[in-house]
């Protein structure tokens, strides 16, 4: 072992990234390559009655125009989880953004004319464009038609309900109406959730290029393999016709998972016959995707000892106009309904509803950001009610490890008494506070891992250096240096002597995706392994050049020794092979252990979501300021804690703009803060005056060395921090995010809340 | 009918120097900065994002300046010194600014980098040992949605300490 796993080794990626020698999608050069760009809906919903392109393709410089007329040959929709959506729109649009035709050209001088150059005579039909509306009796159906679904739906059973419903997910335990019987106390709530735009720097960016044989993408996306397999299905052509490579991606947070640009540049190229960059603006990436939107009715009881009783809850998520990843972010923030805590009973409903807005999908710890503050504030608001502290009331109704959290789930992986304890402790719970300073602090739980399918190839060179073939991207998270640390160790090699591939479905193996809080965990997991067999191999030629026992043998400084001789790696392979060439090939799997590794077994560990706030609330203006901020990181094991640190402190400056003011504005389908003057991303001076992550290794993850994911659950785990510290001064928040207006609406200063609440429909 | 790409207004003789040489080149007179270095030069450090001058992923220095390369026209930097992360590190040594930022763990996935050292880097011409709040203070046209802030800030301060180290040694 050269002992770099758990230190804070330097990014392997850093000195590219630092000097711009680091290449994305955006600044890759190919011969021909065209500049494409598209046409977009300017209706919610409305039928397409004429796309005249003509003018435009006689304009110079213009190469293709693309419409869904050009789309006849191919069954053209797509949709991990339900195939819903068309490449281009086809008879109807359905949201303001949706692309309606496509433009290549020579520059992008020409291909933006051309785009002016195209007529679209539009008939509008009636939208619905909030979730009151979509869920109304008879109201107009945003698909109509069975759902067809995806190729990684892993949604079981895909009922068609009522309406807009796009997927229900539910669980229920216990009788509930008893269970609330016996509750000595009952807090009861309606709370909305705003649409909130990830903003990933670099906004999507797709290069196409359609060959003879081969369909080859440049694309900033997380999952390669997922987009690699459903361009196949679109374009049929078998998986290995489809060549995806991914460069560095500028920023991720669940924007770029599954499949979204990529569809719609392949079909410009496969008319073009020339390589094509989409490369979207700001205000095209928020109507691609964004975070959903959500009503939720929830109520909790408990007994006046303060034992908790029983929770229900239901939730309405609106998924926009494609369903994108919602019956998935349902589903999880269904998991996350209950939180940490031991029911009689409790029952979960939650919708993904279609709408006519843009499609909502993944974004850094969904479901559970949406949920956490809303029962977390329950928990509370029953703690004061038994007058009980809240931290107390939590220690005493926390799981323990190995408990259920829910029906047929992972049993708790985590000591969630002794994180929140942490949490609470370094925001100075029960310390004297000023005058309108408040503490809060939030427990959660996110479903993590997706499924468990990862792969990694190590290839050992006649030089002793190693090259790691693995899938997961590289976005920012640290993949590349925690998987070489990894490898360094596994194999007794300086770091500098692994080199980690970028993902290229022609060259590294299958993983299933890069999201999730998984890919340490998973991938990382079958870099160990492919690690270990390459070890074994090793240790198997020296031993047979030896004619020692394997237990005489042991493997480190890059060499197999037994006692003080050494043969260095090289050498072992130049007795292997006969001469200075070859390479040994170690391979790694991860694949599910039990059972068929369905969401419904899993999830694969459940990430901590545990923070504390401290607060001030000015009573003249209603501006909040997070004097202390602090965040537990339970990751089993820190491979590198300042990836760690990173990950965490990235999440929870998410969280503070996801609970103070971030939020995209629609106005009958129509955004109206799509620009970064408009919609308020966190900059420095939005941080709090003091932030602390707290690292956690309690080993007990199911990845290498005991490790678990990190880089969401400070999402969950800040909202509510806050809005319980919120609670403390008194202030019942319903509504995120909590802007200095809705403060003052609280403080009565302003009246009383007007329009908020999202009553349930 | 609009007028069509290309053809808007005559082509103007453009010559500055980027990263201490010089370049020329004929552009349109639309052709801004950004799309100037990243398409003619090939100097793809600074990135693209918000296009609004609000991130700073694209901010280059002109005479020394911050600017926004995507709100500013190439021909404005005309007989003007333009410098890009690319001409930073000297002689194949990283500059100071870069090291911190390495060691401190403020690059992730490296989009706003660039233009958040470059950014750094006149603050510390005009104040040479910034405290953290004047870093906090100075950055905040700066995006950046991965790190939180904290360890840009770090390595910023770091940076500036380790600088005036150095130049007090060098007297």
């Amino acid at each position: 072992m050269s002992g770099v796993v758990g230190t804070a080794m330097r990014r392997v990626d850093a000195a590219e990234k630092a000097t711009g020698a680091a290449r994305f999608t955006g600044d890759l050069a190919l011969p021909g390559l065209l500049c494409g760009k598209v046409l977009r809906s300017p209706f919610p919903h409305a039928r397409l009655v004429r796309v005249d392109t003509s003018a435009a393709e006689r304009m110079p410089g213009v190469r293709a125009v693309l419409t869904g007329g050009d789309l006849a040959d191919l069954d053209p929709y797509y949709g991990h989880a339900i195939k819903d959506r068309p490449i281009v729109a086809l008879e109807r649009v359905r949201f303001i953004g949706e692309p309606v035709a496509a433009v290549a050209a020579d520059d992008e001088a020409a291909a933006e004319e051309a785009l002016r150059a195209i007529t679209v005579e539009y008939e509008e039909l009636p939208a619905v464009t909030v979730l009151g509306e979509a869920l109304a009796a008879g109201a107009p159906r945003v698909h109509e038609g069975p759902l067809r679904p995806g190729l990684f739906h892993g949604l079981g059973d895909l009922r068609r309900e009522e309406g807009n419903i796009c997927y229900h997910y539910h669980f229920a335990r216990g009788d509930l109406e008893s269970a609330f019987a016996a509750s000595d106390v009952v807090v009861e709530g309606e709370y909305t959730f705003p649409a909130v735009y990830q903003y990933a720097m670099e906004p999507h960016t797709v290069i196409a290029q359609w060959g003879e044989s081969e369909i080859t993408v440049w694309a900033s996306c997380q999952h390669p393999y997922l987009v690699r397999a459903e361009l196949a299905d679109l374009f049929r052509v078998p998986l290995s016709a489809v060549r995806v490579i991914v460069p560095y991606v500028g920023g991720g947070f669940g924007s770029k998972s599954y499949t979204k640009m990529e569809p719609l540049t392949v079909a410009l190229a496969r008319k073009a016959r020339r390589p094509v960059r989409i490369a979207n603006s700001i205000e095209e990436a928020m109507v691609t995707t964004r975070r959903h939107n959500m009503r939720c009715w929830m109520r909790t009881g408990a007994t006046r000892d303060g034992a908790v009783v029983a929770r229900q809850c239901r939730i309405w998520l609106d998924t926009g106009a494609y369903a994108d990843n919602g019956p998935r972010v349902a589903a999880t923030a269904g998991d996350a309904a209950p939180g940490a805590y031991r029911w009689r009973a409790v029952g979960v409903d939650a919708w993904a509803v279609y709408t006519h807005t843009p499609p909502a999908g993944s974004y850094r710890a969904f479901g559970a950001a949406h949920m956490a503050w809303i029962g977390e504030s329950q928990i509370d608001a029953l703690a004061r009610r038994v007058g009980l502290d809240p931290l107390e009331f939590r220690r005493r109704n926390l799981l323990r490890p190995g408990e259920e959290v829910r029906p047929g789930g992972k049993p708790l992986d985590a000591d969630l008494v002794g994180d929140v304890t942490k949490v609470a402790a370094a925001v100075g719970w029960g310390t004297p506070k000023p005058p309108f300073v408040g503490r809060g602090v939030g427990v959660g739980l996110l479903a993590a891992g997706a499924q468990p399918v990862s792969t990694a190839v190590l290839r050992l060179q006649a030089d002793g250096t190693v090259v790691l073939l693995v899938s997961t991207t590289e976005l920012g998270q640290g993949a590349r240096t925690a998987f070489t640390q990894i490898v360094a160790d596994e194999l007794g090699v300086p770091p500098s002597r692994v080199r980690v591939a970028g993902a290229d479905t022609q060259v590294t193996p299958f993983d299933r995706s890069t999201g999730a809080s998984r890919s340490t965990t998973l991938a990382g997991t079958a870099v160990q392994r492919a690690s270990a067999d390459l070890r074994g191999q090793l240790l198997e030629i020296a031993k047979r050049v030896w004619g020692l026992p394997l237990s005489a043998l042991t493997v480190r400084d890059g060499a197999v020794w037994h006692e003080t001789d050494a043969l260095p790696f090289p050498e072992l392979l130049a007795r292997h092979f006969g001469m200075v060439g070859g390479e040994l090939i170690g391979r790694g799997e991860v694949r599910p252990e039990r059972g068929s590794g369905s969401y419904a077994e899993g999830p694969v560990f459940w990430e901590v979501c545990v923070g504390g706030a401290e607060v001030h609330v000015s009573p003249e203006t209603g501006q909040i300021r997070v004097r202390r901020l602090a965040s537990v990181a339970d990751v089993g094991k820190a491979i590198n804690p300042q990836l760690v640190e990173a990950q965490d402190e990235g999440a929870s400056l998410q969280g503070l703009g996801n609970t103070l003011f971030e939020e995209m504005i629609f106005e009958n389908g129509q955004l109206m803060n799509g620009s970064l003057l408009d919609y308020h991303v966190p900059t420095t001076a939005d941080l709090p005056d003091a932030f602390h992550t707290i690292i956690v290794e309690n080993g007990d993850g199911p990845g290498p060395y005991g490790a678990k994911g990190v880089g969401e659950g400070a999402l969950a785990a800040v909202p509510a921090a806050i809005v319980n510290a919120l609670a403390d001064l008194g202030l019942e928040i319903r509504d995120l995010p909590v802007t200095p207006e809705r403060v003052l609406r609280c403080l009565g200063v302003l009246g009383a809340p007007a329009g908020t609440g999202g009553a349930a429909p | 009918m609009a007028p069509q790409g290309g053809e808007v207004a005559p082509r103007r003789e453009l010559a500055l120097i980027v990263n201490g040489r010089p370049a020329v080149a004929r552009i349109e007179p639309r052709e801004l900065l950004l799309d100037f270095l990243r398409n003619r030069l090939g100097l793809t450090g600074a990135k693209r994002s918000c296009d609004v001058q609000v991130c700073g992923a694209c901010t280059v220095l002109v005479d020394d300046r911050p600017v926004s390369a995507c709100c500013f026209l190439a021909y404005e930097a005309r007989g003007r010194q333009v410098t890009t992360i690319e001409g930073l590190a000297e002689a194949g040594h990283l500059h100071p600014l870069q090291e911190a930022f390495i060691e401190h763990g403020a690059i992730q996935c490296g989009f706003c980098t660039p233009g958040m050292i470059l950014t750094a880097l006149t603050l510390l011409r005009e104040v040479p040992t910034p405290s953290p709040d004047q870093v906090r203070t100075y950055l905040k046209g700066s995006l950046c949605r991965c790190t939180g802030y904290w360890k840009i800030i770090d390595a910023v301060v770091d940076a500036g300490r380790r600088m005036a180290r150095a130049e007090a040694a060098r007297r």
